[in-house]
């Protein structure tokens, strides 16, 4: 694209840019850290994500303020207008991204028991591998301004979806078999929410990517069969 | 250029006011405005933008024959008032620009009072029976340009006297008192501070509706603030015309992108 005529906005903007790519991937590698902190009862990994989760939010600060600083000093217009309101809007959500890691993290040490015992667990790291690559894609997508990259991230939400459904059944049955393991049983039912959410969330980010790059927002997309009521 | 379709450039519009079908204006050798169709409507304020040179002004002034005064321009095209074409031998270039008033960069009132300043185009037209019904005129003019309870006291001062941003009103008022039904706007608040400024914008927001509003802005803050449809000019095309707020969140040309955006040239 065409630099402005004030280099100074440019540099705004790259500053901008930069500080979201950031951002996503610090939520992309809080997501993955805290699977496999799952996977290997890891404890201290598991607190380096939940501290890790700081610096995901004063990057959400600081984006905000610079925000409103292009705003009230460059009045961005067409597309630099929709770069920064998305810039804005990306952040809030990838903010609750790395909290949705972060409260992953945080159930690693309440369920002390060997997880190898729970057969249900085995679906959660390839559930939390394609949240972790919507993710990944959704801000690939905001850095290339790739509309194409996005719709391929809102299409993918669906897959998220039937990883949940078919969790949530599994450990339904395991805990009615088994169950001793119902209080673990239950932190991996909230984790299993939680990669959901992170789909739904990489989803969002997809969706403003797209109304950034194109200047249309995408028709309501409609939902995966989903067995809990969407919040 | 890139031809536009439809969907890109909707330049038609329900019951237009003024209308120009591939309107061509040369300056001697020199093509300054190279096909331009356009409408422009009573109910929203139209905004001509584009860069120095890109033909928005000349555009404006084939809108009232301004650019019958100068010798060299030759104007091809149609551009109709109600339907009516304006460049027809049969047209009185008095009583068009009475019907398409115009307002200019810099204020330009008469060395003459302010109350003789409005007073003169209602004169000249024979819209006044006597001395009471030109007094009306005034007052309604002046206020309606906003200026009334600013100079009700003093209508016998001269109107160079007032400040740049009254004597703009006051221009503006001259303009209305002769009844218009098209209003140009050449850069109407240049020469104005900030709050000069706000006030004709506010002036124009008050007499969207009443009168058909074209204003040429260098000022693309101006152009969003006031107008309800935007054209983008450039080296004499006009590149896009749409829904100011379409065409200041998604311009559908790359010119008209490149130029909002502070990336031309």
């Amino acid at each position: 694209m065409a630099e402005h005529t004030i280099k100074a906005f440019d540099e705004e903007i790259d500053r901008l840019r930069g500080l979201i790519a950031e951002m996503g991937g610090r939520a992309e590698a809080a997501i993955e850290n805290a699977m496999l902190a799952l996977q290997r009862q890891d404890k201290v990994l598991a607190a380096d994500v939940v501290e890790g989760d700081k610096r995901i939010d004063a990057i959400e600060a600081e984006v905000e303020k610079l925000v409103i600083q292009v705003i009230a000093l460059r009045a961005p217009m067409a597309n630099d207008l929709r770069d920064v309101i998305a810039a804005l809007k990306i952040v809030s959500v990838v903010e609750r991204i790395g909290d949705y890691a972060k409260n992953i993290a945080k159930r690693v040490p309440l369920i002390a028991t060997n997880t190898r015992i729970l057969e249900p667990i085995s679906l959660l790291p390839s559930m939390g591998q394609v949240a972790g690559e919507m993710v990944h894609d959704a801000l690939n997508a905001f850095a290339a301004r790739d509309a194409d990259l996005a719709l391929a991230v809102v299409e993918r939400d669906t897959v998220v979806d039937d990883f949940y459904n078919s969790v949530f059944r599994t450990l339904v049955t395991f805990m009615v078999e088994n169950p001793k393991t119902i209080s673990e049983c239950a932190h991996l039912l909230f984790i299993a929410k939680n990669i959901e959410r992170i789909g739904d969330h990489a989803t969002n980010v997809a969706e403003m990517v797209y109304y950034a790059a194109t200047g249309q927002t995408l028709p309501e997309r409609e939902r995966g069969a989903d067995m809990q009521p969407e919040d | 250029m890139t031809p536009m379709t439809e969907e890109q450039i909707n330049l038609t519009i329900d019951n237009p006011k003024m209308s120009a079908r591939d309107v061509k204006v040369f300056y001697g050798e020199k093509q300054a405005i190279k096909g331009v169709s356009i409408d422009v409507g009573m109910d929203h304020v139209t905004a001509f933008i584009g860069p120095s040179g890109c033909g928005k002004s000349t555009f404006l002034r084939t809108l009232n024959r301004m650019n019958d005064t100068v010798a060299s321009a030759r104007v091809e095209g149609e551009i109709t008032l109600d339907g009516e074409n304006i460049y027809a031998p049969s047209m009185d270039v008095v009583q068009l620009r009475a019907r398409v008033g115009m307002v200019f960069q810099k204020p330009n009132p008469f060395p003459k009072s302010i109350y003789e300043n409005i007073a003169y185009g209602p004169r000249i037209h024979g819209l006044a029976a006597g001395k009471a019904d030109m007094d009306v005129i005034v007052e309604k003019s002046l206020r309606r340009a906003g200026l009334w309870e600013e100079v009700k006291d003093r209508l016998h001062d001269s109107g160079t006297a007032l400040s740049g941003g009254q004597q703009q009103r006051l221009c503006i008022g001259r303009a209305i008192a002769v009844e218009p039904e098209v209003i140009l706007m050449d850069e109407p608040c240049s020469a104005l501070d900030p709050i000069a400024t706000a006030k004709i914008e506010e002036l124009i927001h008050e007499l969207r509706g009443r009168y058909a509003i074209v204003i040429v802005t260098h000022n693309m803050q101006q152009a969003a603030r006031v107008s309800q449809r935007t054209a983008f000019f450039h080296l004499g095309d006009l590149v896009e015309y749409g829904v100011t707020s379409d065409i200041f969140t998604n311009p559908r040309q790359e010119r008209t992108k490149d130029y909002i955006t502070g990336r031309y040239g």
